[in-house]
């Protein structure tokens, strides 16, 4: 298990390298000059021009660029916005926010998602599974902005239950409504698979077994049931969780979360490469870890997965 | 001052209109507040792009903040006009030379005086090409400024600012401009106290001002926190207990807030609810138009576009066959005004009548007529496109310019086609090395409330935000002599007879001048919006 954990981490290195590579030429290949946009269309002199591009380093070629962004990465210099703050202080702000929004967002669909998909899965045909299943096509079929404009307007601005948008310190009360937004179409997708794979288990030998040895319902559907039931929702689970950090995007707009959504999408437009670069690092090593959890619960849930 | 564009969720508004058309009236509650001047107001922003210096600042979300931490020589009320905060006399005998008295005793918010030197420093701090700021091109009228703003310069003096005493200075400009004392409100030209030297970019996170407000608190990207400055005396006393900006990623989240009296001024409303917000808000909301126009600029470098018979003969044609009161109704519900003129109508001198001017009505059969007379000098090709660039991360921008490229596709009978770029630094970069080929969107707002700062930067030849390459030797001849006149009211009307060129050359089609769509919440009272389409904040008082 130790080589196994090891071997998965170092692997990390050769993606991280990857993908920043190719972020970084990827923002380098977008059209468009950002110095040109720092301006807004205001009048700028040549020198100034030159100035601010000999100060981003925008005048290098490519492969000058990145070599500089490695070595400053080495020393944990993870480069300056536009607007002169350090990259790294602006992740250090943002990412809490959205990990706290992601993980709740998690919970709620892992939670709420496995409770209600077993209870579907062993009522098969009846109208709590129909309910759940016409339901879980809705939240799938209505698109996200939808759902989040819509419970911002009834609960923040008609009800007047929660504000309609996340104060700056974004507190785990705060976050509950945008993740209820932002987990709701996984939830529903956790239902159904949970759902799936209960009726497929429900008529198995060993909980046919089970059950003939005496054992009481509650033990069969927890420890027999659920539990061979988990591995494709764990799976999913964990892959979501990058997504939920990296897809948040909408929702932190809707509810004016300060998460790396914002960050992203705002560095993007200027053509700001530092920061861009610096966020999907960090998500493609929150992916990368997520999966290695995922293997590990594998040998959890199923005796018969081993890691050598 | 310009827009900024980042901050625009362009995803967001599309889907607003889905779901918030049918929203009803506001709440009720009220809380906070004394109806005294202890309130503090809560208020929409953008993050500042820069850190808080006044010749680094180009951006609304910047400029508003800066604009109530310092105090120039002048500022500007409610109308646009000049009104004295530092300075006691601003005297010119031939427009060239000024001298500047200031007010003594002085200080800025930590104690330090405010001097001559303050000024003197903070000027050429701001035009040395060394610094890089932003707003640099602010001093190229001062002597000296090609010096200092020069590739490489380390020289960081310029010779036509002169220290005379404590309270007295000099300022020569390299020609005369009657319009430089206007210019004196704007952020760039904002003193700055000896310690913002010694680190300019620490001093940008915690500036030190002068004005009604002092900034306590910059948390990024959430919030800037700004209390009243006991130590200010001027025309723009605080009326409150001080200004909690609060950063919006969009403005329709702004909106929510506004509805449910989290927020209470509201300087943009989203596009999703402008067909609403007048009945959602009642007398709660304004809808006033402020010194900002849209134009599409139509580059001199292009065929059949050059400057000459031909070229003038299809600009008319187009400005002529487009509908501006029907796109206004249609795609802003109104939030537009017709333009009439080059310029803005919030400004002093400004006239909807210039000769001319009618080349901006519309009017299909003449504008058809226009065209067949150009193609008599050279023949559009069937084939021929015309497109309009337009950058599709700014909202609302691809509405109208598809409609623009509609009408002129029916009424033109020509292949005219919307052609979006990625972002808004693509579309500058093209048009700022002169490789468009086609128009593009462009607009303007202004820096400073002068008829000058429309027509000058914006179509002298070779000045920075010519983007068409327009050149005029009669044009530059007469803001020439508008800027020696030393009666504003005199120059006022030189500045309109160069506009007069302008609709006969038409290097730019006056589209619409904006408007600002603002709201308030049921906690605050006394919500005014100046010529610039920026709240006058300081005036706002708790209920």
């Amino acid at each position: 298990m130790l080589s196994f954990t090891l071997k998965r981490i170092s692997q990390l290195f050769p993606v991280f390298i990857g993908a920043t590579l190719l972020v970084y030429f990827l923002v380098f290949a977008t059209p468009g000059d950002p110095i040109a946009a720092l301006s807004g269309g205001k009048p700028m002199s040549d020198a100034t021009k030159a100035a601010l591009t000999a100060q981003y380093n925008l005048d290098k070629p490519f492969w000058v660029q990145y070599g500089l962004y490695l070595k400053n990465l080495v020393t944990l210099d993870l480069g300056t916005s536009f607007s002169g703050q350090e990259v790294k202080e602006m992740l250090a702000r943002a990412f809490p926010v959205t990990a706290r929004l992601a993980i709740l967002a998690l919970v709620i669909e892992a939670v709420f998602g496995i409770i209600l998909g077993v209870i579907a899965g062993m009522r098969k045909g009846k109208l709590f599974d129909s309910t759940v299943l016409v339901a879980s096509l809705l939240v799938i079929a209505v698109p996200t902005f939808v759902l989040g404009f819509l419970l911002q307007y009834v609960v923040g601005v008609k009800l007047e239950w929660a504000k309609p948008t996340v104060s700056g310190a974004a507190t785990w009360g705060e976050l509950i409504l945008p993740a209820l937004v932002l987990g709701l179409v996984s939830l529903a997708y956790v239902l159904r698979l949970t759902r799936t794979s209960v009726i497929e288990n429900k008529t198995a030998d060993y909980v046919r077994t089970a059950t003939a040895k005496g054992l009481s319902r509650n033990r069969v559907v927890t420890v027999h049931i659920l539990r061979n039931s988990l591995i494709p929702v764990v799976t999913y689970l964990g892959a979501d969780l990058g997504a939920l950090m990296g897809g948040a995007i909408v929702t932190e707009g809707i509810f004016n979360v300060p998460g790396v959504g914002h960050l992203l999408y705002q560095a993007i437009q200027k053509g700001e490469t530092p920061t861009v670069v610096a966020v999907v690092g960090v998500l493609v090593i929150v992916f990368v870890l997520a999966n290695l959890i995922v293997d590990m619960l594998y040998a959890l849930l199923d005796p018969r997965i081993r890691y050598a | 001052m310009r827009y900024s564009h980042a901050s625009k969720a362009v995803v967001l508004s599309a889907a607003l209109a889905l779901t918030l058309s049918a929203c009803g009236g506001g709440s009720t509650e009220t809380a906070g507040g004394e109806g005294d001047g202890s309130y503090v107001v809560t208020a929409n922003t953008t993050e500042p792009q820069n850190g808080l210096l006044p010749a680094n600042t180009n951006e609304v979300g910047g400029g508003r903040v800066m604009d109530l931490i310092f105090t120039g020589l002048v500022s500007y009320d409610a109308k646009g006009a000049p009104v004295n905060e530092l300075a006691e006399s601003i005297e010119t005998e031939d427009s060239q030379n000024y001298t500047i008295k200031l007010k003594a005793g002085q200080t800025f918010s930590d104690g330090s005086p405010v001097t001559a030197a303050s000024f003197v420093d903070a000027w050429n701090f701001g035009a040395a090409a060394k610094n890089a700021q932003l707003n640099s091109y602010f001093f190229e009228s001062i002597k000296g400024f090609d010096e200092v703003n020069k590739e490489g310069s380390k020289k960081d003096e310029m010779e036509g600012l002169k220290v005379v005493d404590d309270t007295t200075f000099t300022v020569e400009l390299s020609q005369p401009e009657s319009d430089f004392p206007l210019r004196l409100g704007y952020t760039a030209f904002m003193p700055l106290p000896e310690a913002a030297f010694e680190d300019p970019k620490a001093f940008g996170e915690k500036p030190v001002g002068n004005g009604p407000y002092k900034l306590t608190e910059w948390n990024h990207d959430v919030n800037l926190k700004l209390e009243v400055n006991e130590s200010y005396e001027g025309p723009r006393e605080a009326q409150n207990g001080g200004i909690d900006f609060k950063v919006y990623q969009s403005t329709d989240s702004a909106y929510s807030d506004l509805l449910s009296n989290n927020l209470d001024v509201l300087d943009q409303i989203p596009p999703s609810s402008l067909a609403s917000y007048e009945t959602d808000l009642g007398d709660r909301s304004v809808n006033s138009p402020y010194a900002g126009n849209a134009t599409i600029t139509i580059p001199g470098y292009l065929d059949h576009f050059k400057q000459g018979e031909e070229g003038n003969l299809r600009r008319a044609a187009i400005s002529r066959a487009i509908d501006r009161q029907l796109i206004i109704d249609k795609v802003y519900q109104g939030g537009k005004v017709k333009a009439d003129d080059f310029t803005a109508p919030v400004l002093e001198g400004y006239s909807a009548d210039i000769p001319g001017s009618e080349v901006l009505d519309f009017d299909a059969a003449e504008a058809k007529k226009l065209w067949e007379q150009a193609d008599e000098i050279s023949k559009w090709d069937s084939g021929d496109e015309f497109s309009i660039g337009y950058n599709v991360d700014g909202a609302g921008n691809k509405e109208y310019v598809e409609a623009v490229v509609n009408q002129l596709k029916s009424n033109l009978g020509i292949n005219a086609v919307a052609q979006p770029f990625s972002s808004f630094k693509e579309l500058r970069e093209k048009v700022t090395s002169y490789k468009m080929t086609g128009a593009f969107r462009t607009g303007w707002q202004a820096d400073y409330p002068s008829l000058y700062n429309f027509l000058g930067p914006l179509f002298g030849t070779g000045a920075g935000s010519n983007d068409g390459k327009y050149s005029s030797k009669e044009f530059d001849d007469k803001l020439a002599e508008g800027l020696s006149a030393t009666d504003p009211a005199e120059g006022a009307k030189i500045f309109n007879e160069a506009q007069e060129i302008l609709f006969k050359d038409l290097p730019a089609i006056p589209l619409w001048y904006q408007a600002v769509q603002g709201g308030w919440s049921e906690n605050v009272d006394n919500v005014e919006f100046g010529w610039n389409g920026v709240p006058l904040y300081q005036q706002i008082t708790g209920k």
